[in-house]
C-alpha cells in the first residue's frame, strides 16, 4: 500500500486559543477513498485545504506524494504538489471570462507545457467523460450548477492527477443536480483515483468510500470504515451529528 | 399635491430660474459697458507681445493671442498625457505591490499612498519645484554621460530634454495621481472573488501568470471607470502649473487677462479647451471601456 497522503499533529489557530486544526493525523493511501464529515467549522475545509498549501498550518507536517510540507509552506514544494494534485470547490470557481475548453486547457499548456492542439484534444476527452463535451465552446455562466461542477472536475483532471481533493462539491447545487456531479465522483472513485472527499453526502459516503474521518472543533473525533460509522458510531458527538442529519 | 400645485411649483421654479440668469446678464451687459470693452474675440488676433518660455511649435512674441492660447493648449496637453503615463505605470506598481504577498512591499507602498494623499497637490509642486529640481547641490543631481543628467535646469534624457519646470510638473502631477490611481487598481483586484485566486493557485499556474491570466481580465471593468474619474482629476489639476511658472492654458489665459481685461472671452475659452481635453479623456477610455466589454462573452 502506497501511502499518498501522510498528515501528523496538525495544529492551526485562526485567533489565539481558537484552534482550526487540532493535532490532527491521518493517512490515505493510494486509489483510496477519505470521506471527511463534520459540523460546519469544524475545520473539515482547512484540513484539506492544507494538502495543496492554500491553507498554512502552525504545527506538525504534511506529505503529498513523498513531498513534505512543513509550517515553513515553502513555496517551491507546494507548487510540485499543485502539479499533482487537484482540487474541486464548493463553488466551482471557474474562470468565467474563459470558455470552458479554455477553462481546461490553461493549466496543462502553461503549467505543464504541453501543446495546446494537443491539451485541448484530452480536454474534451475530458468533457466527453463527464458528458458535457458539446458544451465546451460555452462560457461558465451559461452552464447549470451541476454542469459548471462537472466541467470543474474535468478541470482538475487536465493535469492528470494522482490525488484529488472535494471541498463541499454538491454543497452549491440545487438536489437535483447533486448526483450528476456524484456520479462523476463515483467513476472516478471505480478507476482507482485516490480521493479526499469532504460532504454531507451520506449515500456517497456509505457506497463510495474507503474510510470516514469525522472532526469536530478541529480535533478527529473518530476514523473508521463507513458500515462502522453509519450503523454503529463509536462516540456520542459522531453519533448526535449523524442523528442531526438524518432529519434533512 | 393636486395637479393644479404642481402646475404652479413648476411655473414659479421656471420664473426663479429665469430671473436668475437675466439678473447675471444684466449684470455682465453693464459691466461691460462700464469698461468700454464689449464683448468680442477680434483681439484673438493682435500680438500677444510676451515670450514663452517654453512652446512646442514655433512662436514669437509677435505672433498673436490665439496662436500663444493655442501653444498653452498644447503645452496642457504635453503635460497631461505625459504625467498621465507616468502615474498610471506607478500606480499599477504601486497597487500590485498593496495587495501582494510581500508584507515589506505592502507596507512601503500603503506608506506612499498614505503620504501622497494626504498632503495638499500645491505643496507637494512646490517641493518638486523650490527642493526638488532647483535645490540641487551644486546644480546637478544626477550626470551619466549622454544617457541622463539630473540638474536644476531640468532633465536631459538622452537628447530629450525636459524645463525643471515641466519635471516638476510631471512628478508632482504624476507620483500625486499615481497614489489614488494605485488604490483604484487595488479596489478592483480586490472585487475578484477569493476563489479565483484560489482556483489558479491549486492548478499549479504562477502567481505572475495568475494575475495576467485570471485576476487582471477580471478586474478592468471595475478599474476603469475610477481610472477615468482620476485622469480627469489630472488635467484638471494640471492647471496648478501656474505655481511653478509652466505656461499652460492656464497660465496663459491669466497673463492675457491681466494684459487685455478680457476676463469673460478667455474664461470661456479657458472653459471650452478643458472641456474639449476631458471630453477627449472621457471618449478615449469610453472606447476602451466598451472594447473590453463586448470582447466578454460572459456574463
Amino acid at each position: 500500500m502506497k501511502p499518498i497522503v501522510i498528515a501528523k499533529n496538525l495544529t492551526k489557530s485562526y485567533t489565539k486559543g481558537l484552534l482550526a486544526l487540532d493535532n490532527v493525523s491521518l493517512t490515505v493511501n493510494q486509489g483510496k477513498v477519505l470521506v471527511v464529515m463534520g459540523p460546519s467549522g469544524s475545520g473539515k475545509s482547512t484540513l484539506i485545504r492544507t494538502f495543496n498549501g492554500l491553507e498554512t498550518f502552525d504545527k506538525g507536517e504534511v506529505n503529498v506524494l513523498g513531498i513534505k510540507i512543513d509550517p515553513d509552506h515553502n513555496e517551491r514544494k507546494i507548487q510540485k504538489i499543485r502539479k499533482r494534485v487537484g482540487m474541486v470547490f464548493q463553488q466551482f470557481n471557474l474562470f468565467p471570462h474563459l470558455s470552458i475548453l479554455e477553462n481546461i486547457t490553461l493549466a496543462p499548456v502553461h503549467v505543464q507545457k504541453r501543446r495546446q492542439i494537443e491539451a485541448e484534444e484530452y480536454g474534451m476527452y475530458l468533457l466527453s467523460q463527464m458528458g458535457i463535451d458539446s458544451h465546451a465552446k460555452k462560457y461558465p455562466s451559461q452552464l447549470s450548477g451541476g454542469e459548471q461542477q462537472r466541467v470543474a472536475i474535468a478541470r482538475a483532471l487536465a493535469l492528470k492527477p494522482e490525488l484529488l481533493l472535494f471541498d463541499e462539491p454538491t454543497s452549491a447545487l440545487d438536489p437535483e443536480r447533486i448526483n450528476e456531479v456524484l456520479d462523476a465522483m463515483r467513476r472516478l472513485a471505480k478507476q482507482g483515483m485516490t480521493m479526499i472527499v469532504v460532504t454531507h453526502e451520506i449515500g456517497f459516503a456509505k457506497e463510495v468510500s474507503d474510510q470516514v474521518l469525522f472532526m469536530d472543533s478541529g480535533k478527529v473525533i473518530e476514523t473508521t470504515t463507513p458500515d462502522i460509522f453509519f450503523s454503529n458510531a463509536k462516540h456520542e458527538r459522531s453519533r448526535k451529528f449523524l442523528n442531526q442529519l438524518d432529519k434533512y | 399635491m393636486k395637479k393644479s400645485q404642481k402646475i404652479f411649483v413648476q411655473f414659479g421654479i421656471c420664473f426663479f430660474v429665469i430671473s436668475l440668469v437675466g439678473l447675471l446678464i444684466n449684470n455682465l451687459t453693464i459691466n461691460l459697458t462700464r469698461t468700454g470693452l464689449g464683448f468680442n474675440f477680434n483681439w484673438l488676433f493682435k500680438p500677444a507681445s510676451f515670450a514663452l518660455a517654453e512652446h512646442p511649435l514655433p512662436y514669437s512674441s509677435s505672433d498673436n493671442y490665439a496662436w500663444a492660447l493655442f501653444i498653452g493648449w498644447l503645452n496642457s496637453l504635453k503635460v497631461i498625457v505625459s504625467s498621465l503615463m507616468l502615474a498610471t505605470v506607478l500606480g499599477t506598481l504601486i497597487g500590485f505591490a498593496r495587495t501582494g504577498k510581500n508584507a515589506l512591499l505592502s507596507l512601503l507602498s500603503a506608506g506612499y499612498i498614505t503620504i501622497i494623499r494626504q498632503t495638499p497637490l500645491l505643496l507637494q509642486l512646490m517641493f518638486w519645484y523650490f527642493i526638488g529640481f532647483l535645490g540641487f547641490k551644486d546644480n546637478t543631481f544626477i550626470h551619466i554621460k549622454n544617457i541622463i543628467k539630473i540638474s536644476n535646469q531640468g532633465i536631459e534624457l538622452s537628447g530629450l530634454t525636459l524645463s525643471s519646470e515641466f519635471s516638476a510638473l510631471l512628478f508632482g502631477l504624476g507620483i500625486f495621481t499615481s497614489a489614488y490611481i494605485a488604490e483604484v487598481i487595488r479596489g478592483g483586484i480586490l472585487s475578484v472573488p477569493k476563489g479565483q485566486w484560489e482556483a489558479f493557485r491549486s492548478l499549479g499556474l504562477s502567481e505572475k501568470k495568475g494575475l495576467l491570466s485570471i485576476i487582471i481580465p477580471q478586474a478592468l471593468p471595475a478599474i476603469l471607470p475610477g481610472l477615468t474619474s482620476q485622469y480627469l482629476n489630472l488635467a484638471k489639476n494640471s492647471t496648478l502649473a501656474i505655481a511653478v511658472g509652466y505656461s499652460d492654458i492656464y497660465a496663459i489665459n491669466d497673463t492675457i487677462i491681466n494684459q487685455t481685461g478680457r476676463a469673460i472671452e478667455c474664461f470661456l475659452i479657458l472653459l471650452t479647451s478643458f472641456l474639449l481635453l476631458n471630453l477627449l479623456i472621457c471618449n478615449c477610455m469610453e472606447i476602451i471601456n466598451k472594447t473590453i466589454l463586448n470582447s466578454r462573452k460572459y456574463n
